[in-house]
């Protein structure tokens, strides 16, 4: 098939655990789509995501074609792709502070300091946390960490999203905001989104195709 | 670059000491054509054994180390069985730091100053309870049996090796077991030894041979506390060795030799005992007895490891009462007067000392962190973590007798036509540097999270970024602990400065051990004193400067 210059596009990516195949996937995401992975955890689902950020561990094997808006992206390194990710946990840095994190994120093309800090303080006003610039990551909220850690990602200007249960660990209240956000966010931006997940309402709430990579049959998993 | 660190590592440390060897290995035999040695022979090897005392000095080096040992690994087993999980073990935990940034020397000149018969201990108890007035006539301190000598060794190795094993028990999952033992009706220290001790054991092996062979060729502390006549084979070797007749240096090679040999014999001792416990311990296992007095030695080993760190801290205390102390008359507890003019009459002297003390230190803790660092960023970037074999590397040089290697480089660097130079002497301090910071840093920096290197990645920064502005930032305080661990090994270095220096760069160590046989209590104060304080700075910066960096961030205050 011919790769499409639009979108995320997965060409018979394989994960190999001793030689044993944990995932198989080929698949296109076109700008503002989310394909939802879903799996059992330890189904190798997180390993998937981590090959196509280009950031996957030794242990596994991971091989197939990955590109990106028609330009291959598998055989860069991961700083490179322009592939953002979002975890359950937000993984601020602690020794920075809310803004510095974001500053961090913002890319190096931007130059005037105010411009920099005008587009952090920006997107803190879009998540409903103006005023939080200064604060330290560990004073807030489950909630409030994982908009921060949002924002962030999307101010590195990434091509493409990639979420790693990233809702796993927030109460039921926030979940559904934050995922509403995320979302939202998201197509705003006109992002091909990857979502894995065990979980079969954030794949409703994604709203884009699901599947389930293990070459198991859908209807054996309850 | 960053690719040919780990080789290059491994270059520092294996082969200083391999060169080492290799430079005692020929003139053992006879062979140093610069001091008109040319031909093999047997000769020096049948000098030094009819030399008198030299079987009975080799064999207190083997018993030292043996039994400094067998005990030292008894107490702290003992102690996790016993205490793991209670106050009492929190308390000593809290303890395990300062007790093992005091240098080696610095302890055992404490413990002389209490344990002698003029000592503090006699002090305290004079004459009320004891009714005498002067010193009595015994031989304590350089005791023949070399006691006191073991008493100080061991007081220093039980932190040592109650920390690595302390690091070995997450890994054992000790709790769980012990409280399956407890329900199949076995005591503690029973359930222990027959559950945990194996898997433990197992994992600080390296730690425990490396304190064998410390203490089978110590010098600094046998030159303090060990016996005199005859006086520990090390001991005695480094005599030949800093003998002016040039002609010595033969015999203190194939004394090196013997060394090498007598610490082998150790080595090859302690693991025919290995094989041993390992039969008996199964046999005891199949047996299935609940309990072996389970109770009483609980108690009896708290109040071992309680007297033995207080030994320790009380004898700092004594150090600091005497560098300060005036008149001090037997058997008064404390002098009739306090006094500074101890200190600033050594003030002038220090200096030099305190000088090459620092830079020594500190270089050669830099060396080891940077060399440290860079290992551990390359085994991340190649995703291949050091096997155990490299690990193995690692402890050679603490498990091949100092003395021996380090009078062979001292022959290589003088055969060369070098002179003594502080480079040299900074470079074989990482020899022993080195190894410690690498352990210390290589689990906190494998246990980071690295899902932050892939979110900075995502964002577009390179892996030299993430190195500089997130691992590390993130690491400083394990990273800061390790150069203060590195720099307490430095300062305690003896035989490093010693030897490859050719006594030119006077350390506050070599100072402070070479005042061991003058006796002067107030100046011996002074210096112990610094000794012990050095380390000891070096850990309170390590601690303090992220806390000031990150005092408003909570979440690195937390793993600090």
């Amino acid at each position: 098939m011919s790769v499409p210059n639009e979108g995320l596009t997965l060409k018979d990516v394989c994960i190999l655990l001793d030689g044993r195949p944990l995932v198989h996937v080929s698949a296109h995401v076109a700008p503002g789509d989310v394909l939802t992975i879903m799996g059992a955890s330890g189904s190798g689902k997180s390993t998937f995501l981590a090959y196509v950020g280009g950031f996957l561990d030794r242990v596994f094997a991971g091989m197939g074609e990955v590109y990106l808006n028609g330009v291959a992206i598998h055989d860069q390194p991961a700083e490179s792709r322009r592939v953002g990710i979002l975890f359950q946990d937000a993984l601020l840095f602690p020794h920075m502070s809310v803004g510095q994190n974001l500053l961090f994120a913002i890319p190096p093309d931007i130059k005037a300091k105010s411009e920099r800090q005008s587009m952090a303080e920006d997107a803190l006003k879009e998540v409903g946390l103006e005023g939080l610039f200064d604060r330290d990551p560990a004073t807030l909220s489950g909630g409030q960490a994982a908009r921060v850690a949002l924002i962030r990602v999307l101010l590195s200007a990434p091509k493409a999203l990639l979420l790693d249960e990233p809702f796993s660990k927030l109460d039921a209240d926030r979940r559904l905001s934050i995922r509403r956000i995320v979302f939202d966010l998201a197509k705003a931006r006109n992002l091909p989104v990857l979502l894995v997940t065990h979980d079969a309402d954030d794949a409703k709430a994604a709203g884009g195709r699901v599947i389930m990579p293990l070459e198991m049959a859908p209807d054996s998993n309850p | 670059m960053l690719k040919h660190i780990p080789a290059l590592t491994l270059f520092f440390l294996i082969g200083p000491v391999l060169a080492g060897l290799m430079g005692v290995l020929l003139p053992a035999f006879g062979v140093l054509p610069s001091l008109g040695g040319t031909s093999l022979t047997l000769d020096y090897f049948q000098n030094i054994l009819s030399t008198p005392g030299v079987i009975r000095s080799s064999f207190l080096s083997l018993a030292v180390g043996l039994i400094t040992t067998a005990i030292s690994l008894g107490i702290v087993m003992l102690l996790i069985a016993g205490w793991h999980g209670t106050r009492f073990f929190k308390l000593l935990q809290n303890l395990l730091s300062p007790l093992l940034s005091v240098p080696h020397a610095a302890a055992a000149f404490g413990l002389a100053f209490l344990i002698a018969p003029s000592g503090w201990l006699m002090r305290l108890v004079s004459p009320w309870a004891t009714g005498v007035t002067r010193p009595p006539d015994w031989l304590i301190v350089n005791d023949p049996l070399a006691l006191s000598m073991m008493a100080g060794l061991i007081a220093k190795e039980v932190p040592f090796l109650l920390l690595v094993s302390l690091a070995a028990l997450p890994q054992s999952d000790l709790r769980r077991k012990t409280v399956l033992a407890a329900t199949l009706g076995y005591g503690p220290v029973s359930g222990f030894f027959k559950t945990s001790f194996p898997l433990i054991y197992r994992q600080i092996r390296l730690p425990v041979l490396a304190v064998l062979a410390y203490a089978t060729s110590v010098v600094d502390v046998a030159i303090i506390l060990g016996p005199s006549t005859p006086a520990p084979l090390s001991v005695r070797l480094l005599q030949w060795m800093n003998d002016p007749e040039i002609t010595e240096r033969f015999r203190a090679s194939a004394g090196a030799m013997m060394q090498l040999g007598v610490t082998a014999l150790a080595l090859l001792v302690w693991f025919a005992a290995e094989q041993l416990a390992r039969r008996t311990g199964m046999r005891a296992i199949n047996r299935g007895h609940r309990t072996f007095a389970d109770q009483s030695l609980r108690r009896i080993i708290a109040v071992l490891a309680v007297i033995s760190s207080a030994m320790v801290l009380a004898g700092i205390i004594v150090l600091g009462i005497w560098s300060i102390a005036g008149f001090w008359r037997f058997p008064d507890a404390l002098p009739v007067s306090f006094t500074l003019a101890n200190w600033s009459r050594q003030a002038m002297g220090l200096e030099t000392p305190l000088q090459n003390t620092l830079t020594i230190g500190v270089a050669a803790t830099a060396i080891a962190i940077v060399l440290t660092l860079a290992c551990l960023e390359q085994e991340t970037r190649s995703g291949k973590t050091a096997t155990s074999r490299a690990l193995v590397l690692l402890y050679i040089p603490l498990i091949v007798p100092q003395v021996s290697f380090l009078f062979g480089l001292n022959i290589l660097v003088l055969q060369m036509g070098g002179r003594a130079n502080v480079l040299l002497v900074i470079f074989t301090h990482v020899i022993f540097v080195l190894p410690y910071v690498y352990l210390s840093l290589a689990d906190p920096w494998r246990a980071w999270d690295t899902r932050y290197a892939a979110v900075a990645q995502g964002m577009g920064h390179s892996a030299n970024r993430v190195f500089w502005s997130v691992r590390l930032p993130m690491l400083l305080t394990p990273v800061l602990t390790a150069a203060a661990v590195g720099f307490a090994v430095s300062i305690g270095q003896y035989l490093a400065t010693l030897l490859i220096g050719s006594g030119r760069f006077p350390t506050i160590t070599t100072e402070a051990v070479a005042l061991a046989s003058g006796g002067d209590r107030r100046v011996i104060g002074v210096y112990a004193l610094i000794q012990a304080l050095l380390p000891f700075i070096g850990f309170a910066a390590a601690l303090s400067l992220p806390a000031l960096l990150y005092r408003n961030r909570r979440a690195m205050r937390a793993n600090g």
